[in-house]
């Protein structure tokens, strides 16, 4: 069971592997450019495994941004996985003693695969989803490492290598479409996520559009809300 | 530079990613009883940041500017075909990404 958890969890995480090693390597040669050793690429992809975060918290160690500008400015570009976690709340329940590496490993793309697969039933939920957490870890740190040693010396071009990311969101969009005969909440996803990006820009769309999407999946409650004919609304 | 403001503020960034992931589950704890409304929305929400985060891989895109976001347009057009057709994820993001690296690297 340990063994068809670890490897159900090792495919679903390649297409992971693909993306955080390119966007590792893309990290540790932005942070080997500012003068930053490889060390601390270890430091940060060990205990903020975050890639927006760190990419943007190279950017506040290179200016030399205040400790309350650095908090503030991670709390922002952070706070959408206090919507991940919601929906989790379900799944992760009882994982017991991993459940807090769990959530400390919760980033969008273990995100998109935790909160959407269905296990079958000779898999132990609480190992697979350890075994993926761990194993996309391990590709974020050596993604990380390698850029910071190798720097720019890569011997072939990966440019391009970090769609992986993109094409397993949108797999996951469109096996979401064809297993849910719900469209609302995707299209109020997508549509609400395009206007907050023209509205914003793009680097201040992500908090408006969690909070306009929730106001609105809110709004659609009484058609959408399929846990309130079970067990009956408060 | 400083190293002693740097480490600082890598434990800082450290500990607000942790706070961010971790609030939920310390506000809906284990065993104790939630709103209805928290079971709904993190019922409905998988469906929606789904189609959210496609977005976000999209924001630097520039549909201005040559060559007008079509490499991402074309391989995402493909990886949906693949996945309608064949509904395989390696094979839809392996091949969405080899035809988006082509496209980049050799066409546009």
């Amino acid at each position: 069971m340990t063994k068809k958890s670890f490897f159900r969890a090792f495919r679903d995480s390649l297409p992971i592997m693909a993306g955080y090693l390119a966007l590792g390597i893309g990290y540790g040669v932005l942070l080997q450019s500012k003068g930053y050793s490889f060390w601390w690429a270890i430091l940060m992809s060990v205990t903020m495994f975050a890639g927006s975060g760190q990419y943007a918290g190279v950017d506040f160690m290179a200016s030399g941004a205040s400790l309350l500008t650095t908090a503030f400015m991670t709390l922002v570009i952070n706070c959408r996985h206090f919507f991940y976690g919601v929906s989790l709340l379900d799944k992760y329940r009882g994982t017991g003693i991993v459940k807090p590496y769990l959530i400390f490993g919760l980033t969008d793309e273990t995100y998109s695969i935790t909160a959407t697969t269905t296990l079958e039933e000779d898999i132990n939920p609480k190992k697979y989803y350890f075994f993926l957490t761990a194993l996309n870890h391990s590709y974020w740190i050596t993604g990380c490492v390698l850029g910071a040693v190798l720097g720019m010396f890569l011997p072939f071009s990966s440019e391009g290598i970090d769609y992986a990311m993109t094409a397993l969101f949108i797999v996951i969009m469109v096996e979401q479409w064809l297993t849910s005969k719900q469209h609302l909440p995707a299209v109020l996803g997508v549509g609400t996520t395009v206007l907050c990006l023209v509205i914003f820009g793009a680097e201040y769309f992500i908090v408006p559009a969690l909070l306009l999407i929730s106001a609105e999946l809110m709004i659609f409650r009484k058609k959408l809300d399929k846990t309130s004919e079970v067990n009956g609304d408060e | 530079m400083n190293d002693l403001h740097a480490l600082l503020q890598v434990l800082i960034m450290a500990a607000v990613i942790a706070f961010t992931r971790f609030l939920p589950f310390l506000a809906f704890p284990e065993g104790r009883r939630r709103p209805q409304v928290i079971t709904y929305l993190g019922s409905v929400l998988p469906y929606a940041i789904i189609g959210m985060l496609v977005v976000y891989c999209f924001k630097g895109v520039s549909v201005m500017q040559y060559p007008y976001g079509l490499p991402e347009l074309i391989a995402a057009a493909f990886v949906v075909g693949m996945h309608v057709w064949l509904r395989n994820t390696l094979i839809s993001v392996f091949g969405g990404v080899a035809v988006y690296m082509v496209l980049v690297q050799l066409v546009f």
